[in-house]
């Protein structure tokens, strides 16, 4: 989910630059020399995932898996969003310079968001675990597509329509999303549990 | 799958200094995105065309790259004229075409395609490895860069992996499908993704305080100070700061 450059407004921009760096920051805090080449990894295997195309009926779409991003990294998903979200520009050029900061905090905001809202009942059973994965994956979608109907609505009132019809094309993203991450961490915490129990041991 | 067809070249942009580079798009890009009048923006348009050129890049390859982004805007201009409040240009029953909606959609083409260009002509035409050394003679914080450059360095082995993951998965006879099946399979191989990124990670970690890693990456690159570099910053800055105040005062 990007927004092209050429937009938004000058304060928007701003605002989403500014708020990036804040989110950042605190990440990069939060990660030590331990843990920043795990951090970086993981980044990769999240620019990765985007290159992974499920099929909706006739039509494809490429999976986001910035909830999974989030479960596993908390507030470190700034910076490895942010990260991945370059090399995005500089490789295919999605997105780009001045709304970089934007599209940061369209997909890490949420994923941060679903850390702290699911990840305490994850683990609790295995049904347990597949809702709150689920919900995890379709919230992180619902609230980076809110976002990014709010930066275009607060660029121009006119834009009202176009953030409604962004809400609702990414309605059918969401619950694939929340599918594939229901399924992605049952999977995670059958075959790799520290990878989630880890992260969990430092929240509590 | 992923490459980097810009960053080798012998043009004076691709010379020149990262750091330099990186400031002067940022700033090009900057002015350019809060421009709102026709008669500036074809300006910076100007500019990036005269960088795209000067940097002497592939037209096939720079066409290609372009292409999701007159995708993107070809479903602006389909759908802002329809929307958008304002003096109406033409209609047809209830469907109207109006003339705040087209303005819009064509100033958004102009901008996003000078700031494509900027970016492609400074930013592109560098390695990410050169980004890192520009970033961090910047002063950006030195975690951030180590994870622009881990992350880089990484890209290609996951994805290796991805592609190994799926080749067993096609040999066992999955075919991509819109049911739950696809959809849980597809989730299971990001799962193994991310768990091999994750055991990866700890096997490099190991690896670089064997070899004696402290936080720290040295850089090879070596760029002698060169009186050209910072002539082409400071008029690039010049200009951008020109024309956005020469459009605050006139306009």
């Amino acid at each position: 989910m990007h927004i092209s450059e050429g937009v938004l407004s000058g304060p928007v921009l701003i605002a989403g630059a500014a708020l990036a760096v804040a989110g950042t920051a605190i990440g990069l805090k939060k990660i030590d020399y331990d843990h920043i080449v795990h951090v970086a990894i993981l980044a990769s295997a999240f620019f990765v995932a985007a290159l992974i195309h499920v099929n909706i009926g006739p039509s494809s779409a490429h999976l986001i898996l910035n909830g999974i991003v989030g479960l596993l990294l908390g507030f470190s998903a700034f910076p490895a969003i942010l990260t991945a979200l370059l090399l995005q520009s500089i490789f295919f050029q999605y997105g780009g310079l001045t709304a970089l900061g934007v599209n940061t905090v369209v997909m890490a905001a949420p994923a941060v968001a679903v850390h702290y809202l699911f990840l305490p009942f994850i683990g609790r059973s295995p049904r347990m675990t597949f809702i709150m994965g689920f919900l995890s994956g379709m919230a992180a979608i619902l609230f980076s597509s809110l976002l990014l109907g709010l930066a275009l609505w607060f660029t121009d009132e006119n834009f009202f329509k176009t953030s409604l019809a962004v809400i609702l094309a990414n309605l059918p993203v969401m619950v694939i999303e929340g599918i594939v991450t229901g399924f992605c961490v049952s999977f995670l915490l059958k075959v790799y549990p520290e990878i989630i129990s880890k992260k969990k041991a430092n929240h509590d | 799958m992923i490459e980097e067809p810009f960053a080798q070249g012998t043009s004076f942009i691709h010379n020149m200094e990262p750091r330099i580079k990186i400031l002067a798009a940022f700033a090009l890009s900057l002015a350019a995105s809060l421009c709102s009048h026709f008669s500036i923006i074809r300006v910076y348009l100007l500019i990036s065309v005269i960088l795209v050129t000067a940097a002497r890049l592939n037209f096939g390859a720079l066409a290609k790259r372009l292409k999701p982004l007159f995708l993107f805007l070809s479903m602006i201009w389909f759908i802002l004229p329809l929307t958008f409040e304002g003096r109406v240009l033409y209609h047809y029953g209830r469907i109207r075409i109006t003339e705040p909606g087209i303005l819009l959609s064509a100033m958004i083409t102009f901008k996003s395609i000078t700031i494509v260009l900027v970016f492609t002509a400074l930013v592109a035409t560098m390695t990410v490895a050169s980004l890192g050394n520009g970033l961090h003679r910047l002063h950006l914080p030195d975690k951030l860069v180590f994870l622009l450059l881990m992350c880089y360095r990484y890209i290609a082995v996951i994805e290796e992996e991805y592609n190994r993951l799926l080749r067993a998965a096609k040999f066992r006879g999955f075919i991509p499908r819109t049911d739950l099946h696809s959809y849980k399979t597809f989730a299971c191989l990001a799962g193994m993704l991310f768990v091999r990124a994750s055991l990866r990670a700890q096997r490099v970690h190991k690896a670089m305080l064997c070899r004696g890693f402290n936080g720290k990456f040295h850089t090879l690159d070596v760029f002698l100070p060169n009186r050209f570099n910072s002539i082409f910053l400071r008029a690039i800055v010049c200009m951008s700061l020109g024309l956005f105040i020469y459009e605050q005062i006139w306009f």
